[in-house]
């Protein structure tokens, strides 16, 4: 081996050891960038706590907290029948036409829109073109037109995953395709589909651009005023319903005005990123029992 | 039998309203966004030109009267800067990321790397947005002494860069999973390193999903608001720096939006912009598309 190969040789060696540490470094830097970061949040955030700051007044953010469970729960149950059924139509009953193409397409830039343009979108169709003023359910709207895509794609993904002996074993007892679709493939894929609606209602929690200029961005609640067509009654939908997300963009502004809004944005961030982070660990598990499961069938 | 056939067709007919729904909601968020969006030219007839590349911006803000201007030059550019440094600070880091979780630790990659990729991705932009107000800008100030208290292009480009990596190593990553190992096994049958096989043989075949990564992620920066809109110090002048403030599309949006009068010149010419990123967002999709049929044939 002459001198020069085996200097190249040597320096390739050393370039990707240097390239093997380079990379390391760089999954080593995200990781204790988001371990920093996410203690950063929740830590200091919940050390901004005062008393007071959970009541359900317009002091606390109980009302913003409720307003943004509330929200979110409207908007799965608008979005989810819808996204299942369409997700089913995409997996059992669309062929290869060029309608179920654009179907694709059409999932595909929902998914992709941003959600200011999702919310101006809101804004104009459910307050202005119905001449009503900031209401929690057209914020509702809003997010269920995001989570759409995202509850589509799972049911049919969830759905074309499972074993084709399934469908075959129901329609040979004598199951029309929809009894067989109601009562086998549905069931079936019923984990799947829970793990994502769980990931679709983390991201809702989270959603503050879309809910700007739908949801409002203000929130006034009377906790012993039951009358549904009240205003200021806690479960009527139609009323201003403000929250967490876009708390923090309000104390932002406001700060001039409410000497506590930086305590009040850093705990509403801490309770907003727990929250999130418990439900994506919660679809992990879900997602990683169920794979287990299968995995425990099939051996 | 005549009442499972009627079940059958109801159910069927059932899904395919919701298909079809998706389609239809598609189409209305297009119709509404162009129609309100244009009015900009029709009803105060302004050109394109104008609104695209002129900085005077001094619309009128009642619901009748015209004649002032709309030109969002800087507005576009603002965008087009953020989004530009986010994307070159994160695009090396994410493929890096991406070349670790699938390459050099892949059992440290699934299960350390991945879940925390999906926390990046789960935190809330207001959250990342209000770290970069109370963090970020703050830092900035003090490090580069810059003159506007450190809302900046850099403040935005880097809180847009950590929120779209993770896009970027997620399609990366997935893309470098699908170059066949055979071409790995040739690579070090000849006598490669890992490096030389990650960065002649591997980064190449997965050139064109890492593309379609990258741009995703530029969707995603050109889209996102409220963050950005928290740390680029609003502002309406061009940058002359990375450390001097200024607006972009969505940060204009989110603030102007709600405090001007329905159907006035400056209203349509917000709701023009959102039109603008409506029409951005689509043009990155054929973009995807067209890579997509790249990548089968």
């Amino acid at each position: 081996m002459s001198e020069k190969l085996r200097h190249r040789i040597q320096r390739a060696k050393r370039i990707n050891a240097l390239m093997t540490g380079v990379f390391t470094g760089i999954g080593g830097f995200f990781l204790g960038l988001i371990i920093v970061l996410a203690g950063y949040i929740i830590i200091h955030g919940l050390m901004s706590y005062y008393p007071g700051l959970l009541s359900f007044t317009s002091k606390g953010i109980g009302n913003q907290l409720f307003n943004t469970v509330y929200l979110v729960f409207w908007a799965l149950l608008i979005s989810v029948p819808l996204g299942v059924l369409a997700g089913i139509y995409m997996a059992e009953y669309a062929g290869d036409t060029k309608l179920t193409r654009f179907i694709r397409v059409c999932i595909e830039s929902l998914s992709s829109l941003p959600s200011i343009v999702i919310g101006l979108f809101g804004y104009l169709v459910f307050i202005l073109m119905t001449g009503a003023r900031w209401n929690l359910f057209a914020g509702a709207l809003a997010v269920s037109i995001l989570s759409l895509p995202s509850v589509t794609t799972t049911t049919e993904d969830a759905m074309r995953s499972l074993p084709k002996s399934y469908k075959a074993g129901s329609m040979a007892l004598g199951a029309t395709h929809w009894v067989t679709i109601v009562k086998v493939l549905l069931p079936a894929c019923t984990p799947r589909i829970v793990t994502g609606v769980i990931l679709a209602a983390g991201r809702g929690f989270g959603e503050a651009a879309a809910l700007l200029y739908t949801a409002g961005q203000s929130t006034r609640i009377v906790w012993n005023n039951w009358n549904l067509s009240s205003v200021t009654c806690p479960l009527n939908p139609f009323r201003p319903g403000e929250t967490l997300a876009l708390h923090i963009w309000v104390m932002r502004t406001e700060g001039a005005l409410n000497p506590n809004s930086e305590k009040i944005a850093n705990f509403s961030a801490a309770v907003l990123v727990i929250i999130v982070l418990a439900f994506s660990m919660t679809a992990r598990y879900l997602a990683g029992r169920y794979g287990k499961k299968q995995m425990g069938e099939k051996a | 039998m005549s009442e499972r056939f009627r079940k059958e067709y109801a159910g069927r007919g059932l899904v395919t309203i919701c298909g079809l729904l998706i389609i239809a909601i598609t189409l209305a968020i297009g119709a509404f966004l162009i129609y309100q969006g244009t009015g900009t030219f029709y009803k105060f007839h302004h050109s394109l030109f104008e609104f695209l590349f002129s900085s005077d911006w001094s619309p009128m803000d009642n619901a009748t009267e015209g004649g002032g201007s709309v030109g969002s030059a800087v507005y576009i550019a603002g965008s087009l800067m953020t989004c530009g440094l986010a994307l070159l600070i994160a695009t090396p880091f994410a493929i890096g990321a991406a070349v670790f979780m699938t390459e050099i630790s892949p059992k440290w990659g699934t299960r350390l790397l991945q879940p925390a990729v999906e926390i990046f991705v789960g935190i809330p932009s207001v959250v990342y947005g209000w770290i970069g107000l109370t963090i970020l800008v703050p830092f900035i100030r003090d490090v580069f002494h810059a003159k506007m208290g450190g809302y900046s292009v850099l403040a935005a480009g880097i809180v847009l860069a950590v929120m779209i990596f993770p896009t970027i190593t997620t399609v990366a990553a997935d893309s470098i999973r699908s170059v066949p190992d055979y071409y790995r096994k040739a690579a070090y049958g000849l006598g490669s390193t890992r490096w030389q096989t990650i960065y002649k043989i591997v980064l190449p075949a997965a050139k064109t999903g890492i593309l379609t990564g990258v741009i995703l992620g530029l969707s995603r920066a050109f889209g996102e608001a409220l963050a950005v809109a928290m740390v680029i110090g609003k502002t309406r002048a061009f940058p002359k720096n990375i450390l001097s403030p200024t607006n972009n599309l969505t940060a204009a949006i989110a603030a102007d939006m709600g405090n001007s009068a329905s159907g006035g010149e400056q209203n349509m010419a917000l709701w023009t912009m959102a039109l603008l990123l409506y029409v951005i967002s689509m043009i990155f999709i054929v973009l995807i598309h067209a890579l997509g049929k790249e990548r089968k044939e």
